[in-house]
């Protein structure tokens, strides 16, 4: 995974990074940062795999790596023992090889603990008994501010193939809008850095883990931080620690809050109208390692996350499966999204689409 | 009384504040289950939580919150039933995450007021802003180690609440008597101990001056952690004079934080405010925000103690105590029930005095506390009745009390076994006098040529010959009619 899962690649990994298992002859990135979890489970190494997703790190790497993936709604899952990255939009999930394991897994994953403040005390539902339920009458939302001009045309095709399948199986298509997606990059590019500035300032090489010591205290931080830290996580860092400085808090992480909750409510107006949203999942399918426009500018990295960040910001469940094969034979996907605590509904349509699409990996 | 700081151009006035931090009773940390244990072996009581392990997360303590509204109860202040955690970052080695959790923009307690008595007799309201709650940090131990410092994290994590007190303190006197009624109101309560020396509680106070008359606050100085009122008392006094001396050597005061030393009573200069740490303050995310319900805070209101005030105005008002005697039995919920039980049945202001009097000069001659004292309160209840009843006189009280001292037994019992009991018998006591006059001729004649002054060494040549058991009032009288 990448380090302090901020990535989206795995090329931000201590270890180096993880190859995808549907690499020909360069190697590609299994996406990030759960991306060891998703190429473990394509690439057969284990029955299922857990993985965090704070802003689409479950989803996209399993969009990568053809598998599914699911981002349970916040508060379903204990973030106890996690190591947090973001806490307000951290969820960890299971990343399995079909919707049925999906289902198992979450079910086991999911509940309340007393050790997490913010999760949640309602009943986990029996997941694998929507499995094969009928979804008709059931209202799929389109965004049409997630088909932006220039979107993929194979990944485009893709979507309104899925909603195709859907709409065969009775249920209905709504167009929808959700006006402020256009904030959610730079609204999850303030918020998580900030919180995670905070998160990992525990890592100060007093009480564990690398300590290079110094003249002073401060030279013992400086050191330590230093040569602990990699590039991007020192990166967020100092964005975070910039946006929640006195002078600027206002202006970026109040702000950034504010749209938060404008993005909240575009899904609340949304989910007045259908019962699902469907979208894509990445704007992009695996590529390869050491990219040079994504490693020369984060920004074309942080791009990636475009479809995802907003369901973290939201605190939404979806979940991602693979729907077919682009013309380099890697694996394209789309999201389902789901009311808060609904994950029912989208395993009752994933499990349908699953069905429809066929998609099978080598 | 208006206290200012005379000099030879100008009349000054003090504006001070304070911020005190009272660690909360509670049996475990404000958002972990380690003890809260004082003086416990240097990292016994120390959760992953409270080390700042990854994965770790805080999980709200009810007992603290539970404290910190029944203290805001106590201090007469607004409760606030919708409160947020906020973290404040700052690196240091006694904070393991980095950042503290605390509370902001929006704390458990609002505004409230604490009155407190001065010694001309007159009382003041001292306003409290605020009261929040938050986690101690860790303690680092410099002094072991020439070249190392160790942390002790059992105090990391331990609940606190922070008081802020309203710029309201015009004299050093006023804080002193402020810190004093926040302490008694506090261990009335059981929400902290209160042992300033201990850290348990602790003060900072923000201080500026200003020419009497003059409006609007001038810089102030910030003193940090002064543990104990008397320190609290003369930091204040000798920052104010600093300032004044620097304004009226033509200077300025910029705003800065100071320590209190202790061995010289001066402050000392530590960091000006403009390079003050820029503690990031957000609202933390792994703490949903806190809500109370009506129904929770009536619960706590049921059983809020009676106060120092209403102990001190009742005591007053049922035992006719003067209102210095009433303070001082007040103070603690010990003595206030100590004297109540003793005063039982019994003339209470005779039992406050001998409370006030004897008890206390004999406890603290022993250094004992009230609890350890080997004389009950039904003992001087028994006392004061012997006295009333003139079985024996107040003086011979002293040495049946210093008897009750020693064996713990009851003055009655002592008065029989000891053979103290008062001569009231008028034949007994004549007899006495006669033989006194008799005795002392020269005396006699000298008394009746006009030295009347003689009269007092009469009276303790018959008290001696009785061995003190004569009754006072009747050797008088007697001596009176004698003597003509």
């Amino acid at each position: 995974m990448d380090e302090f899962a901020m990535g989206g690649s795995n090329e931000h990994s201590f270890y180096g990074p993880v190859i995808n298992p549907y690499s020909k002859e360069k190697p590609l990135v299994p996406g990030g940062s759960s991306g060891g979890s998703a190429a473990a489970v394509a690439a057969d190494m284990c029955a299922a795999a857990t993985g965090t997703d704070t802003g689409g790190s479950i989803r996209q790497p399993a969009a990568f790596c053809g598998i599914v993936g699911i981002k349970p709604t916040y508060g379903r899952c204990s973030r106890w023992g996690i190591m947090a990255f973001a806490s307000s939009l951290d969820q960890a999930g299971p990343m399995t090889k079909d919707v049925t394991d999906a289902a198992l897994m979450l079910k086991a994953m999911a509940g309340y603990d007393a050790k997490d403040s913010t999760s949640s005390k309602l009943p986990v539902p029996d997941f694998e008994k929507v499995l094969g339920q009928d979804i008709r009458g059931l209202k799929i939302g389109v965004p049409q501010e997630y088909r932006p001009d220039g979107l993929n045309a194979e990944i485009a095709s893709y979507w309104d193939k899925a909603a195709e399948m859907l709409q065969s199986r009775g249920a209905e298509i709504v167009p929808i809008s959700l006006p402020h997606t256009k904030y959610a990059l730079p609204v999850y590019y303030i918020i998580a850095p900030a919180e995670a500035s905070s998160n990992l300032a525990r890592y100060d090489g007093i009480r564990y883990g690398l300590r290079v010591n110094g003249e002073k205290l401060d030279d013992l931080y400086v050191n330590t931080r230093t040569e602990g830290f990699g590039a991007e996580v020192k990166r967020r860092i100092m964005i975070g620690t910039y946006v929640l400085s006195a002078g600027y808090y206002d202006a970026y992480y109040l702000k950034a809050q504010k749209v938060r909750r404008l993005i909240k409510n575009d899904f609340d107006d949304a989910f007045k109208k259908c019962d699902l949203i469907l979208a894509p999942t990445s704007p992009v399918a695996a590529f390869e390692i050491s990219d040079k426009s994504m490693n020369e500018n984060p920004i074309n990295m942080y791009l990636n996350d475009i479809f995802t960040v907003s369901v973290n910001l939201a605190g939404l469940p979806a979940l991602s499966l693979p729907i077919g094969l682009n013309h380099d034979g890697l694996p394209l996907a789309m999201q389902l999204i789901g009311k808060a605590f609904d994950e029912e509904t989208i395993f009752k349509a994933a499990y349908g689409l699953e069905q429809d699409a066929g998609f099978e990996r080598k | 009384m208006t206290y200012t700081i005379k000099t030879a151009q100008n009349e000054w006035e003090i504006v001070c504040g304070l911020e005190i931090h009272c660690q909360i009773i509670s049996k475990s940390k404000i958002f972990s289950g380690a003890s809260t244990e004082f003086g416990d072996d240097a990292n016994e009581n120390v959760s992953f939580i409270d080390a700042g392990m990854p994965g770790m997360l805080p999980v709200l303590n009810k007992e603290c919150v539970h404290q910190a509204v029944k203290t805001g109860l106590g201090l007469n202040a607004e409760i606030n039933k919708y409160s947020v955690f906020s973290r404040k970052n700052y690196f240091y080695a006694d904070q393991p995450n980095g950042y503290q959790i605390t509370q902001y923009e929006y704390p458990i307690v609002g505004k409230g007021s604490v009155k407190i008595d001065l010694s001309d007799g007159s009382s003041k309201e001292i306003g409290i802003t605020r009261i929040h709650i938050e986690q101690d940090a860790a303690k680092s131990i410099h002094d072991l180690n020439p070249k190392k410092s160790y942390i002790d994290f059992n105090r990391a994590g331990v609940g606190l609440m922070e008081i802020v007190t309203e710029p309201d303190f015009r004299s050093p006197e006023e804080a002193g008597a402020f810190l004093k009624k926040l302490r008694s109101i506090v261990r009335y309560l059981e929400t902290c101990d209160g042992n300033m020396d201990e850290g348990s509680m602790r003060c900072d106070a923000s201080i500026s001056v200003r020419l009497k008359g003059e409006k609007g606050m001038r810089e102030r100085a910030e003193i940090k952690n002064v543990n104990s009122v008397k320190f609290a008392m003369q930091a204040i006094e000798n920052e104010a004079k600093r300032q004044i001396e620097i304004y009226e050597q033509g200077g300025t005061i910029e705003q800065q934080t100071r320590q209190f030393d202790q061995t010289t009573g001066q402050t000392k200069f530590l960091r000006l405010k403009e390079y003050a740490d820029d503690y990031r303050y957000f609202p933390e995310p792994d703490l949903p925000p806190l809500y109370l319900t009506d129904e929770y805070i009536e619960n706590i209101k049921k059983e809020m103690v009676e106060l120092p005030d209403a102990k001190k105005e009742r005591f007053i008002k049922q035992f006719g105590l003067t209102p210095y005697d009433a303070d001082l039995l007040t103070e603690s919920r010990q003595s206030a029930d100590f004297f109540e039980k003793a005063a039982k049945g019994h003339d209470g202001k005779k039992v406050a005095n001998w409370i006030l009097g004897e008890l206390f000069a004999n406890l603290n001659a022993n250094k004992l506390s009230l609890e350890q004292s080997p004389v009950t309160p039904e003992m001087i209840g028994e006392l004061v009745d012997l006295i009333a009843q003139n079985v024996i006189s107040g003086k011979i009280a002293k040495d049946v009390f210093a008897y009750m001292w020693q064996s713990r037994e009851m003055p009655s019992k002592i008065v029989e076994e000891k053979g103290l009991k008062q001569v009231t018998d008028t034949g007994a006591v004549e007899k006495i006098v006669d033989e006194v006059l008799a005795q002392n001729p020269d005396n006699l004649n000298a008394y009746k040529a006009g030295k009347t002054n003689l009269f007092g060494w009469f009276v303790g040549q018959v008290m001696k010959a009785s061995k003190g058991a004569a009754n006072p009032g009747l050797v008088n009288e007697l001596l009176k009619k004698k003597l003509g």
